[in-house]
């Protein structure tokens, strides 16, 4: 049995925070009737509901490959244990095999062969060019290349079939507790989309466990330059999809509540100052407040490398820097739009009976205005994922972005940027990377547009 | 009314004045010129000497904000806040790595980014204005439905793809334009084409969006109902009394872009090697070429707070209800 040690990197401290606050914010909702109704109303919303069931799959992906630890290497008896350098997390063990059983270099999709020609000797033919068999991709098939199309097509079919009856099963169990209220899953009225959410969820079984099956004996999306698989690559691009889109708005959230509601409760010189400093910050275009403030802080990590013990600290730290200074450059637009909605508010009657009663300002704040804040900045969290998770490919390719030892959507897409320009084309990174980004987007896109609706119903 | 932009142009100062102050604390505070220094000549052999040199061709071997070694006023200007930071609002930007001049690079690369941006923009606007008018004409119907899935799916598309497919599709498959490069003068057309008809396409998605939700605020207004009520044609009220109030918010609200438009777009500029400020930021940005990346931060912001004026201004203009304050 191989020892290993816990790491706990600074962003799994946030993301696992993060899935606390968000129990906790779920436990205060529910004492809050007329939040529990909109968020009942965004469950009824089938397309909201379908896009849920899609960002909690990759939410599960990102969690997974949030637990990280460092093995433990093989060490004489009695010596004090050592442990390896790599860093992985719980996804790369269930992917272990992804992860480990790399190419030469690319290679198509479900291909036996790499994708260029080399020499080689055959013993009996003396030296000839040929397309080199894959170490890994096919490698059951042995001689039978050839049925590598029926052989993949028939573990696919079997691996859907076994999907079919795993959501059989939970559909089974959803319908039976359904029925003890007396509410059907399809056809008829209903309070909560359980349609919606069992056909995605049928969708996702019948993509996902065809491809964990497969993955095992090919490369489904085939192998990049140095040969690593590109599925690996897209599982692992997920979490930091998600920590952008996620931590960033926790950095910048208390900041545009807090300096809001202040400007807009006590106006004055306070609403003066405020609107100063995010009138400066503003006005300077945001990529390059981004790329000014990334190069300053690609400065200080690299004058300080004896704060990190391993190289995914480091790229850790960035990531978390970046979504630091995202958060920094993009809390103005909430916070005017707060501003904004607490001038009115402090004008309305119900407040200004609390203060004529002598409540203080810090309670009517809290009690009074926060919760009437709600919607807004329930609508703005939801919005923003989106753009951010695009943002960072962007970034990563103007080369301010994640540190590009780090996988993410954005480095996959500019190590390929060259790739179309090959003869033959090698396809298949960017359009993995890209449909992935697209799916989860998308997704992010649709349940922020239910959300809106349900909270916000002014807007068509 | 002059009055009122005089005293807008006023306001601005002390806005560019924490930009200035901002730009400087993040260069040369955050970070010593020593750490930028041994950045440019890299982390391991580099000497207390080549460090020295290095600042004192660049200027950073004063002090920052204070020269207490100097005289009279010049304790203030022999410092290095004064001759790289305080200088910029004079246009002196100073000079990049390679040793040219940044204002003079700006001025020669600021033709082809607007010839870029420009026709963009301007197609763009008109592009999505009547893709939003046509969803909102038929809003509530299978078009109008449809339309907007298109929207929310053009805008889950990465900016990226849309230039890296449309290079592939248009230049390397079916070669009907250079996929990259720029020419003088007239010849540009050539390699302009690409990059506008993407810069259009991949703004549609969102940007109709947005204006569509304009056109159906304006639907329900009592104006229109009264315009009905008269007998008017749909087409009338819709073409006439409501196109032309929802513009008002529309064309207000593009108006802080347009000075931007002189900064040019990084990726697209990057992506199709046009020698504008776009990809002059970009290469500065690899480079790590300080000068240039501070010199950027400044001229954007000033142009982000001329938008901001315009946008007051034309406010003013369209809408007589608003007074100059």
């Amino acid at each position: 049995m191989m020892g290993f040690e816990i790491v706990i990197l600074w962003s799994d401290v946030l993301i696992w925070l993060l899935v606390l606050a968000g129990i906790g914010v779920g436990v205060l909702i529910a004492k809050n009737p007329p939040l529990l109704a909109a968020w009942r109303r965004v469950g009824a919303n089938r397309v909201g509901m379908a896009s849920a069931t899609i960002l909690l799959a990759f939410i599960v992906i990102g969690l997974l490959d949030s637990m990280h630890y460092r093995l433990q290497l093989e060490g004489k008896p009695g010596q004090k244990a050592s442990y390896a350098i790599e860093v992985l997390s719980v996804l790369d063990a269930i992917a272990m095999p992804l992860r480990t059983r790399n190419e030469k270099t690319y290679s198509a999709p479900f291909a036996t062969r790499l994708y260029a020609k080399e020499t080689m000797d055959v013993p009996g033919q003396g030296t000839i060019r040929d397309y080199p068999r894959l170490k890994h991709g096919g490698k059951h098939l042995g001689e039978n290349e050839g049925d590598a199309a029926a052989d993949a097509g028939f573990a696919a079919f079997k691996a859907m079939v076994l999907a079919l009856l795993g959501w059989l099963g939970i559909y089974g169990v959803i319908a039976a507790v359904n029925r003890k209220k007396g509410r059907k899953i399809f056809f008829g009225e209903r309070t909560f989309a359980w349609d919606a959410v069992l056909v995605t969820l049928l969708l996702i079984l019948l993509i996902a466990v065809p491809l964990f099956t497969l993955s095992s004996q090919y490369h489904v999306f085939g192998t990049d330059k140095v040969g690593q698989d590109v599925l690996y690559q897209i599982l692992k691009s997920v979490r930091t999809g998600l920590i952008i889109g996620l931590v960033t708005t926790l950095v910048m959230l208390p900041m545009a509540v807090l300096l809001g509601i202040i400007a807009g409760y006590f106006r004055g010189w306070v609403d003066d100052l405020i609107q100063y400093i995010y009138t400066v910050l503003n006005s300077i275009p945001g990529v390059l407040l981004i790329a000014a403030a990334v190069l300053m802080m690609q400065v200080v990590i690299d004058t300080h490398p004896q704060w990190f013990s391993t190289a995914a600290e480091r790229a850790d730290l960035r990531l978390l820097a970046l979504c630091f200074i995202l958060g920094i450059t993009s809390w103005t637009g909430l916070c005017r739009l707060l501003r904004g909605e607490t001038l009115k508010l402090r004008e309305l009657e119900y407040i200004q009976a609390a203060q004529a009663f002598g409540v203080s300002n810090g309670r009517i704040i809290v009690r009074h205005i926060l919760p009437n804040l709600m919607h807004i900045v329930i609508i703005a969290l939801v919005m923003d994922f989106s753009g951010l998770v695009l943002a960072e490919a962007v970034l990563s390719y103007v080369g301010i972005g994640v540190d590009p030892s780090m996988t993410s959507f954005g480095t996959m897409i500019n190590n390929a940027r060259m790739e179309l320009g090959r003869e033959p084309v090698v396809w298949w990174s960017l359009a993995a990377a890209f449909s992935a980004m697209f799916i989860l987007v998308l997704a992010a896109n649709l349940f922020a547009d239910a959300v809106r609706d349900a909270f916000d119903p002014r807007v068509a | 009314m002059l009055a009122y932009i005089v005293r807008r142009l006023l306001y601005a100062i002390p806005i560019l004045i924490g930009v200035n102050l901002l730009t400087f604390a993040l260069f040369f505070v955050v970070n010593t010129p020593d750490d930028m220094a041994r950045m440019q000549l890299g982390v391991k052999r580099v000497t207390p000497e080549a460090i020295e040199k290095w600042k004192v061709e660049r200027g950073y071997d004063k002090p920052l904000l204070i020269n207490s070694a100097a005289k009279g006023l010049s304790t203030v200007t022999e410092t290095i806040f004064f001759e790289k930071s305080a200088r910029m609002f004079v246009g002196d930007f100073g000079r990049a790595e390679d040793g040219r001049d940044v204002a003079r690079e700006i001025a020669v690369r600021m033709g082809p980014s607007l010839a870029i941006a420009l026709p963009t923009f301007i197609l763009g606007l008109l592009v999505s204005i009547t893709f939003a008018l046509l969803l909102a004409f038929f809003r509530a119907t299978a078009f109008d439905f449809w339309g907007v899935v298109l929207c929310v799916a053009a805008m889950s598309i990465s900016g990226l793809f849309y230039i890296i497919g449309g290079q592939y599709l248009i230049s390397k498959i079916w070669r009907l334009v250079p996929i990259s490069g720029f020419g003088d003068g007239l010849d540009a057309w050539r390699f302009l084409i690409l990059p506008v008809l993407i810069g259009v396409i991949s703004g549609i998605g969102s940007s109709a969006r947005w204006y569509r939700t304009i056109f159906l605020e304006e639907v329900n207004k009592d104006y229109v109902r009264t315009a009905r009520a008269k007998g008017l044609p749909e087409t009338v009220v819709f073409f006439r009394h409501i196109l032309r109030n929802a513009l008002i918010p529309i064309l207000t609200g593009v108006v802080v872009v347009i000075p931007l438009l002189f900064m040019g777009s990084l990726l697209t500029e990057s992506f199709f090697g046009i020698p504008g400020l776009g990809s002059y930021t970009i290469d500065a940005i690899n480079a790590q070429d300080f000068a240039v990346v501070r010199s950027m931060v400044f001229i954007g912001s000033v142009l982000y707070i001329i938008g901001l004026i315009l946008t007051d201004i034309s406010y003013t203009l369209v809408d007589p209800r608003i007074r100059f304050e």
